[in-house]
């Protein structure tokens, strides 16, 4: 069932976003070459401890998943659990995707960072993806469908060679991470809800984009998915709410500090 | 972090699929349309189903049993029955 939110609520998710936004900051300052991601999730979870908030991933789900945030490295794609065996090296690329629960309201985000100097394969899958989660916050507009948004991120990461992932969508959000509608990143096949963009609806783009095919395989700890073919891949993710003056992003990280890495 | 997609979720209720629970439990109940009440050995109480190629064999289920069930990481209550276990 979709619900949409009020003002007030949606002023609670931007607080939730707040954070969200601060743990992903924190990350990408201290994200460098001998750094293991177990050392990223701390430093993520000390300012969640400090907002006065809980993570939205700690525990979700089955099996319950046992961090504070995922960390996804190279061909990895999404959902990686942090770990202090991980060290990242130079021209690695991580994902770094986080949760917040304010006062009972979500927010989700995820960035990808480049660590050190990368290929420049890599920065402009980093760069195309970023991109691709614009185009599609550009299309949540009232009186428009879901579906308009994974149409527009599809024919845009397409035009550039890249492919997404379908087998993972974004969602709707507020007083739990995963609520409906599925926000997929592709064009909607025949008989897939495309339910309409009302006032008040807040959802998650989540772009998830690989350099080869959009194949995924989950490893055996039942989280972490890869690329079936490893093939390098980017995630780049926003809570926003959908508000008759447009989308409004909740996630949004201070000026400057554009979506692009 | 994003969703499974609703296709995929489908495809988590086929047994070849890694994506449920699997615990043993004992009937201690019989509903009808092939329903059961199974009580799971962590003391929780599912409804489960049986499934179908235990239907096509004709494999009767009866209060009292042990069975393995497998339960749906969406719905904790729900379970299906696939096999009965010998003691």
């Amino acid at each position: 069932m979709i619900t949409l939110k009020t003002p007030a609520q949606i002023a609670k998710m931007r607080e939730a976003g707040r954070v969200v936004a601060a743990m992903l900051e924190a990350c990408r300052a201290v994200a460098r070459p001998g750094v293991t991601t177990a050392e990223l999730d701390r430093v993520a979870a000390e300012v969640l401890r400090k907002a006065g908030a809980t993570s939205s991933f700690l525990g979700y789900s089955v099996p319950p998943y046992p961090a504070t945030i995922c960390t996804s490295v190279n061909h990895e794609i999404v959902h990686g659990i942090p770990s202090p065996k991980r060290k990242l090296r130079e021209g690695d690329i991580v994902g770094i995707d986080a949760g917040a629960i304010v006062d009972g309201w979500h927010a989700d985000a995820a960035i990808t960072l480049p660590i050190g100097r990368v290929s420049p394969e890599a920065e402009r899958l980093l760069r195309i993806t970023a991109e691709a989660l614009r185009v599609g916050i550009a299309r949540a507009q009232v009186g428009a469908r879901i579906g308009d948004i994974g149409t527009a991120v599809e024919e845009f990461v397409r035009s550039q060679g890249f492919s997404v992932v379908q087998n993972y969508v974004g969602h709707g959000i507020g007083r739990a991470m995963h609520e409906d509608p599925q926000v997929p990143n592709y064009r909607p096949t025949r008989g897939q809800p495309n339910p309409p963009i009302s006032e008040g609806l807040c959802i998650a783009i989540e772009p998830m984009v690989n350099i080869g095919g959009p194949e995924t395989r989950t490893l055996a700890d039942r989280w972490t998915v890869v690329t079936a073919d490893q093939s390098l891949s980017a995630h780049f993710e926003h809570t926003l709410a959908c508000t008759a003056g447009g989308p409004v992003v909740l996630t949004a990280r201070g000026e400057g500090a554009a979506v692009a890495a | 972090m994003p969703r499974v997609s609703l296709c995929l979720e489908k495809m988590a209720s086929k047994p070849s699929n890694k994506e449920v629970i699997e615990v043993e439990g004992t009937v201690s109940e019989a509903l009808p349309n092939a329903m059961f009440k199974v009580e799971l050995q962590n003391g929780h109480s599912v409804l489960a189903h049986i499934s179908g190629k235990m239907r096509m064999n004709f494999i009767r289920v009866v209060p009292g049993d042990k069975v393995l069930v497998e339960l749906s990481p969406y719905d904790l209550k729900r379970g299906r029955i696939t096999r009965r276990v010998r003691y």
